[in-house]
């Protein structure tokens, strides 16, 4: 979709509201229901897709705040594209201080508003020109990342395994890269802590793997790097998380189905072929790892997982885990691991269950 | 549990023994030497009570009859006789030769009187709760007496007496009898007279209640005059006059210069006034204050002239002197005017005159009161009503209501031949069969003659009122001021935003049959916002105003859950907001905890009554107060449409690039649309 599409979009809509306004009608926009009760999970694609369900929100009294605001936020987003310009979340929430009454007064407001335009067009908010603030996430291993120098336009190869221990940065835009591997797995790291074991000790020559850490729930770059390294190279994604209903439901299904939120952009956003490595229920009990008591928020996640999640009321081996976890009552980090010698996670753990991918969680 | 202040802070009143035991026991530590020290406990004992009990009775406690000083005077005896003698003892060998077994007798009698005569003055005022306290405080006392005797040494009497110190025969002849009126001129706190600003309020108040009380008894719908003037500083001219009835000629002297003289004490009956005392005293607070007497017209026939008194009281024998008598022209046709003299402060603020007279108002529309303070401008308070409040009937006292010590009393007193004709004419609901049902479980045979009933009988039939089923105390003796009325009181006064009112259905607490009422105001002008609450309270349309924090209405205002209802309230604390709560209770009986009528006691039954009109006029208001926020709310909504449209129109111009005029045309156009959508 070039620039010139969205704004063209962008047009075509004020321009209808426009019309009806003038008509003496009450103008009103449809966005569709950004929440995991309007998705579905479409096994077959491998992720969340957006089902048909739309809120329709009319100018009335009682909305005219928050539409006055969407238009605006329009208004900006085709400013941006003219100007070949972007703006991060945090910016757009300072230009709207400009606006007067209809400023925002938290940043969460505006970047709703940004969430409910991106779906209004069934657009990726880069394409608005809109960019978000976080941190992709960090790459170290065997893998040679192919991007271009912004002023010469030459090819720059950059070797992930040349940073000591240090890590490459994914880019928040990640769609010109082009990479070079011959790795045999990718291996995604939820804690940037074990991401430092692993690199430091140079897991990576050894396992012959490229080792991602996401830092917590993976940004939607992280999720379309990971994406895109896996389908170009053909490498399967094995995924290392904490033994707890926020690393199972959160983090690893919103790396591999994507998330309710964003459910218009899931296509792209999320990673299918992700298998999960651990820390399963199973591994509590096989490796005997310290436990902390699970939490009453935790309990609460993980019920309303089995029961809302379409994700994991489509997989029935999910389901267990999660019932098996909630009998236990308890959660492990994957620092747990520590308790056995601080590199028995790259001398023994990680070896034993690479054995058997097999037997990975979906 | 029964937390009426009157109890503990009545008792010690009522207990001459235990207060003079007490203070034996201080007396004590303070000169440990002397004698042999085993006999120096119960010795010692023994004779402080002696001494001390001469001494109070000097002074406070012994206003009795004579029969509680003579008793006290037994009791002198019995401490000498435990060998007490040290320092009394000499002159008293005599008395000392009285067996020792008479003492818990005479310990008694002190007790046993104190609860039938020497109550009244105390405690008529407050209910037969607080008379049955004394019942049970004394018995503790009478056990205890004879304890301390057991461990006294006997038989050893010395007679020999220290230097310097009295002999009980030297006592003796100071002992003697306390005229009431003594009592109160010393005492005058416990009638209202503390400071100054409060001598001033009580004696309006004294006056006020005795014009309104008088007035309806006789059906006359009161005008009142208040009038205060300054004269010098801290003192004033106060004059109070009504149109009521007047006063029969020969009557006047007394009503205004004797205590306990009246006609409301021996009637069970809703009234303000009670047990005579009031207006007396603030005679004698004024006589004490200036040495003036006061002045009294009294006018009871239109086609006479009215008389004039000039009146003292004589405090020695609480008797009332003539300084003159006259006659003379009066324009009124009947009723009463007091003119007095007295120390005194005229003070703004809650609990100002101004403010009582204020809420005199609110609770008798039926009155005109017409105010000169001493500055500032007349006030008349107009009457809302032509209509006199129901007038109270007269009750005869509820079995469940009575104590020991009163019905002692009462079989005393009857003109009943037989205790079954007693029951049946002495007390409501009484009827044969709930008579006849009550003496078999007592087991007193009917036919047994009033005056021969023992303590212990009565004491049964007590037990059986309790357990016996008897018919509610009628409620004709309750004269509510009606829920039309105080709304229209409260609206003429406060002019409040929202106001409500409800009487509650008459209730009853131990036999007395009682009436709530709760008005409520919200909002307005005179109602200042974010602050505490004000909480007007009346007992029988007379406004308390002192010690708001020990009545049993503040505790059910504090205790109802007014955030339900949108006010705001910190945790046991009164509500705050522009809000006046009006809480009146009607009653024959009503249970204040002290005598100068300031504070309801806490009886459960009264604090759930007065929590359940709380509650109704708060489900009201609450109401009331939704429908405010709604209002404010659509106010917010209708500056919406005017704050956001513009960056509409302005948005739609940045993304079409049209122009100014056409942006204008887009705002003007939603803008009649949505106000058009809101209406519909």
């Amino acid at each position: 979709m070039s620039n010139n599409t969205v704004v063209k979009k962008i047009k075509s809509e004020a321009t209808r509201i426009k019309g009806t306004i003038i008509k003496g009608k009450k103008p009103s926009m449809k966005f569709p229901l950004r929440a995991l009760s309007n998705v579905r999970y479409h096994a077959k694609n491998g992720f969340f897709e957006m089902r048909g369900r739309k809120k329709e929100r009319t100018l009335t009294v009682n909305t005219v705040k928050t539409f006055a605001q969407t238009l605006r936020m329009m208004a900006l987003s085709k400013e941006l594209i003219e100007t070949d310009d972007i703006a991060t979340k945090r910016e757009a929430y300072y230009v709207s201080k400009n606006w007067d009454a209809a400023r925002f007064n938290e940043q969460p407001e505006s970047d709703a508003v940004i969430d409910d335009v991106e779906a209004f067009f069934g657009m990726n908010r880069e394409q608005l020109g809109f960019i978000p603030e976080e941190k992709g996430g960090d790459v170290a291993g065997k893998l040679v990342v192919v991007d271009k120098d912004r002023d010469t336009g030459r090819t720059l190869k950059i070797d992930c395994t040349k940073f000591g221990s240090g890590a490459y940065s994914i880019p928040i835009a990640v769609e010109h890269l082009e990479f070079e591997t011959k790795a045999d797995f990718i291996l995604v790291i939820e804690t940037a802590g074990m991401f430092q074991r692993l690199v430091k000790h140079n897991y990576w020559k050894k396992a012959n793997c490229i080792l991602i850490s996401m830092g917590g729930v993976p940004t939607r770059a992280c999720r379309r790097f990971i994406r895109r390294l896996a389908d170009s190279k053909k490498i399967p994604v094995y995924v290392f998380v904490d033994g707890d209903p926020y690393g199972i439901s959160n983090i690893y299904r919103t790396l591999k189905v994507g998330s309710g939120n964003a459910a218009h952009l899931n296509e792209f956003f999320c990673v299918p072929q992700a298998r999960f490595l651990g820390i399963t229920p199973q591994d509590i009990q096989t490796y005997k790892l310290p436990t902390h008591p699970l939490k009453e928020v935790d309990v609460k996640r993980a019920k309303d997982a089995i029961k809302n999640d379409p994700f994991v009321l489509h997989h029935k081996p999910w389901q267990r885990a999660l019932q098996q976890l909630i009998k236990m009552g308890v959660r492990a980090e994957q620092q747990a691991l520590a308790k056995h010698g601080l590199n028995y996670v790259m001398d023994t753990y990680l070896p034993e269950k690479l054995k058997h991918p097999e037997q990975f969680l979906p | 549990m029964t937390p009426s202040r009157g109890k503990s802070s009545k008792t010690p009143k009522r207990k001459p023994s235990r207060k003079t035991a007490s203070g034996g026991a201080k007396k004590t530590k303070r000169k440990p030497s002397s004698r042999g020290k085993t006999k120096a406990k119960p010795a010692k004992a023994g004779k402080s009570s002696g001494k001390r009990s001469s001494k109070t009775r000097r002074t406070t406690t012994a206003k009795r009859k004579k029969v509680t000083a003579k008793a006290s005077g037994k009791r002198v005896k019995k401490a000498v006789s435990k060998g007490r003698a040290k320092s009394k003892g000499r002159g008293q060998a005599r008395k000392a030769a009285k067996p020792r077994t008479a003492k818990p007798t005479t310990r008694r009698s002190p007790g046993a009187e104190g609860s039938i005569d020497g109550l009244p003055l105390f405690d008529n005022e407050t209910t037969g709760a607080a008379a049955e306290t004394a019942v049970q405080d004394l018995s503790p006392a009478v056990i205890e007496t004879p304890v301390v005797e057991v461990e006294a040494p006997a038989g050893k009497a010395p007679p020999a007496a220290k230097k310097g110190y009295q002999t009980a025969k030297s006592i003796a002849k100071r002992q003697r009898e306390i005229s009431i009126s003594e009592f109160f001129a010393k005492n005058r706190h416990l009638l209202g007279f503390d400071s100054l600003p409060k001598a001033l309020l009580t004696a309006v108040k004294e006056a006020v209640d005795n014009s309104l009380d008088a007035c309806e008894e006789a059906g006359i719908t009161p005008d009142l005059l208040v009038e205060i003037r300054e004269i010098a500083e801290n003192r004033y001219i106060l004059r109070v006059g009504d149109s009521g009835p007047g006063i029969v000629k020969s009557q006047v002297p007394k009503i205004f210069g004797k205590l306990l003289y009246g006609s409301k004490f021996h009637i069970l009956k809703q009234a303000r006034g009670q047990q005579g005392i009031g207006i007396s005293a603030a005679v004698m607070y004024s006589q004490l204050t200036t040495g003036k007497p006061v002045k009294v017209i009294a006018k009871t026939n239109p086609a006479r002239k009215g008389h004039v008194y000039e009146l003292q009281i004589h405090t020695k024998t609480n008797t009332p002197v003539i300084v003159s008598e006259d006659t003379i022209e009066w324009d009124q046709p009947h009723g009463t005017l007091i003119e007095m003299e007295l120390l005194a402060a005229y003070k703004k603020g809650i609990r100002s005159v101004d403010s009582y007279l204020h809420q005199v108002a609110l609770a008798n529309p039926h009155a005109r009161i017409v105010y000169r303070p001493p500055r500032g401008d007349q006030m008349i308070y107009e009457r809302l009503t032509e209509q006199l409040p129901v007038e109270a009937k007269a009750i005869k006292p509820h079995p469940h209501g009575v104590e020991l010590g009163v019905l002692l009393d009462m079989l005393k007193m009857t003109k009943a031949r037989n205790v079954k004709g007693f029951l049946e004419r002495e007390f409501s609901r009484m009827s044969a069969r709930a008579s006849v049902d009550v003496l078999e479980k007592a087991g007193v045979p009917p036919k047994t003659s009033p005056k021969r009933i023992t303590r212990d009988q009565a004491d049964k039939l007590i037990q059986a009122f309790a357990g016996a089923k008897i018919m509610k105390p009628p409620t004709d003796c309750l004269s509510p001021i009606g829920e039309d009325l105080l709304v229209k009181s409260v609206e003429r006064e406060v002019e409040p935003d929202f106001f409500t009112a409800v009487t509650r259905p008459p209730a009853v607490y131990r036999g007395n049959p009682f009436q709530i009422e709760v008005a409520l105001a919200y909002g307005g002008p005179k109602l200042a916002d974010e602050e505490i609450i004000k909480l007007n309270r009346f007992a029988n349309r007379a406004p308390l105003v002192y010690q708001q924090s020990a009545c049993a209405i503040t505790n059910g205002v504090i205790n109802t859950a007014w955030r339900g209802y949108g006010v705001a309230q910190s945790r046991g604390a009164l509500p705050s907001g522009p809000m006046l709560i009006l809480v009146h209770i009607a009653s024959a009986w009503v249970p204040f905890t002290s005598e100068s009528k300031e504070a309801i006691a806490h009886y459960p039954e009264i604090i759930k009554e007065i929590k359940l009109a709380l509650q109704e006029c708060g489900r009201r208001l609450a109401r009331f107060i939704r429908r405010g926020v709604r209002a404010r709310e659509e106010a917010k909504k209708r500056s919406y449409i005017e704050q956001y449209i513009p960056h509409i129109g302005a948005a739609l111009r940045e993304i079409l690039s049209f122009s100014e005029r056409e942006e204008q045309r887009v705002v003007a156009k939603l803008s009649t649309t949505l106000e058009r959508s809101r209406k519909n």
